[in-house]
């Protein structure tokens, strides 16, 4: 598509299509809502964390192709890590989004596919939701709903 | 205007710069009229020349040129009057509907209600017709409660009756036009129940008046709010129509120049209508835009204008039903609602679909709409919404259609 395919990378499209960690985790260490106000999207994520790593994570809820393809590539990127870690990764992602440094690979894997999502203000809040929700897990423990500014 | 002419979207957009086509020959498909129209030149050539040849403030100076002034802001509020047929002293300007609202919502809610009287809403309200009551009924201890929606995206009736039957409702508010479901409301027969059980009704005729001849004496209802950037007029006016007398017994919403008759250190007395309501130097180049916009809207006639929708909605209903799975929210007469068609489709989120149609220059709305009470009735977080006006011909739903075609394609991979 002319214009878009800067947006809609083919890595987004698959994990879109095909997203990895979808569910939810029965019992877990951690579990979140977070809603998008701009759009009514939800996302529910659950993390089971052993030994301060993150050993499992799962997403549920509905949400446009850029927001689910988001929350399965950080899936990807933060499990068998630390919370530390997966801190730091939230963190660098935040600010590629707000585009404030350039993306590090090694740190997002996947994710820096999101990388052209910066481009475009009103879908930032779309690929940082399931971020700002893991990141709000992991300090809070518990869940707030309030989206990152 | 007896017998209006059809409308031409052809010699119509010619009027609109932003919609003229690039020297390339790309075009602008504009498909959200329901969140803003766009403004012909007419407007803003009435704006820039008042702006450029008599700007003054109103109601004030002696000199000519405040008298100029003061004439042109005027006369936009006969436009508007005229255009609704509306009291004079009654046409308040706003800044916007949502203000309107609150007027009504504060000035007569807040002295009003009592604990435990009832203010009737809809599912289907623009949230603007929902949380000022809310703020309100929390103050003064009254309850807001919502009318439902059937399946066919109309009104409970039944339940509207049983409840203005069975509760203490003092206030009815409630949409004319449907931002969301395109639902035209009977308003008329819905304010005729209202009153006969002692409750007031506020019409929210944000959708309607720029699409239909809107009448506040046929329509008969207590207050009518709408907005001047969604009927070809510029953002920053909205108006409140309300029956004088309603008007005269309520206190001011806000206090400051413009609305006083005398200030004293011991109080202060009300100027008369409309100037009560409108404190402070009110949206002047706004109403003389919003005057040239309602001449534009009866030179094309309101009744073609409310044809042309009719047209245009019965071909994008038809064409959209077309695509498989795709399910369209609201009535599927083309004659029972307005030309704000919200959709859903399975496999493409609503924030996609505008963002994939915006690549072949197509604006279309995704989200809740400020309706997110009507979003849950519904079952869904979001939609996607094509609404047409004037300058749209079916040309352009082709190309909507088309390209909903291609991002479907496109994302199916």
């Amino acid at each position: 598509m002319p214009g878009l395919d800067d947006l809609y990378q083919q890595l987004i499209l698959d994990h879109y299509r095909r997203p990895r960690h979808r569910g939810t985790l029965s019992d877990p260490t951690i579990e979140v809502d977070q809603h998008n106000p701009l759009c009514g999207d939800e996302l529910h994520i659950t993390v089971r964390i052993v030994d301060d790593q993150i050993t499992e994570i799962a997403h549920a809820g509905e949400g446009c192709s850029i927001s689910q393809s988001s929350a399965s590539m950080m899936s990807d990127a933060v499990v068998g890590h630390s919370v530390a870690d997966a801190l730091t990764m939230i963190e660098h992602f935040r600010r590629v989004m707000h585009g404030d440094i350039v993306a590090d690979e090694t740190i997002l894997g996947d994710a820096i596919a999101l990388e052209g999502v910066a481009k475009y203000p009103v879908r930032i809040k779309c690929a940082l939701l399931s971020w700002m929700a893991l990141k709000d897990g992991l300090i809070n423990g518990t869940p707030t709903a309030q989206e990152d500014q | 205007m007896t017998h209006a002419a059809l409308i031409d979207p052809l010699r119509v957009r010619q009027d609109f710069s932003l919609l003229a086509p690039t020297e390339g020959g790309a075009r602008l498909v504009y498909l959200d009229s329901a969140a803003t129209s766009q403004k012909p030149n007419a407007v803003l050539e009435a704006m820039d020349d008042y702006y450029r040849c008599a700007n003054a403030n109103v109601h004030r100076g002696v000199y000519r040129l405040a008298q100029e002034a003061t004439e042109r802001f005027e006369d936009g509020r006969r436009a508007v009057a005229e255009l609704v047929t509306a009291p004079l002293p009654g046409t308040i300007f706003t800044k916007n509907a949502t203000e309107a609202i609150n007027l009504v919502a504060w000035a007569w809610g807040l002295r009003t209600l009592r604990p435990h009287d009832v203010v009737m809403v809809t599912e289907m309200e623009h949230h603007s017709g929902i949380v000022p009551w809310q703020i309100v009924a929390k103050m003064t201890g009254a309850e807001v409660r919502f009318a439902p929606i059937t399946p066919e995206g109309e009104l409970d009736h039944e339940w509207i009756d049983h409840t203005l039957a069975s509760a203490p409702v003092r206030m009815v508010s409630i949409v004319h036009v449907s931002n969301v479901l395109g639902t035209i409301n009977p308003v008329t027969d819905i304010v005729a129940r209202a009153h006969a059980h002692g409750a007031l009704v506020l019409v929210d005729a944000s959708q309607s008046v720029p699409h239909m001849p809107v009448s506040f004496a046929d329509i008969g209802c207590d207050f009518m709010a709408f907005t001047g950037h969604k009927m070809l007029g510029p953002t920053g006016i909205g108006v409140l129509v309300g029956r004088p007398e309603l008007l005269d017994e309520m206190e001011p919403f806000l206090g400051g120049g413009e609305m006083i008759a005398d200030v004293r250190t011991d109080g202060s007395d009300w100027a008369d209508l409309p100037s009560k309501f409108e404190a402070g130097t009110p949206p002047i180049a706004e109403s003389v835009g919003l005057g040239a916009a309602c001449a534009y809207l009866s030179s094309l006639g309101l009744d073609a204008v409310r044809a042309h929708e009719v047209h245009l909605t019965a071909y994008a209903l038809d064409a959209l039903s077309e695509i498989e799975g795709l399910r369209i929210f609201g009535p599927r007469d083309p004659a029972r609602r307005g030309g704000a068609i919200s959709f859903h489709l399975p496999d493409l989120h609503p924030h996609d679909i505008a963002q994939l149609v915006d690549a072949d220059n197509i604006c279309v709305r995704a989200g809740h709409h400020c309706a997110k009470p009507l979003m849950r009735a519904l079952g869904v977080n979001a939609t996607a919404r094509a609404s047409t006006y004037i300058y749209n011909d079916t040309g352009d739903i082709d190309a909507f259609v088309t390209a909903l075609h291609r991002a479907r394609a496109y994302f199916a991979g």
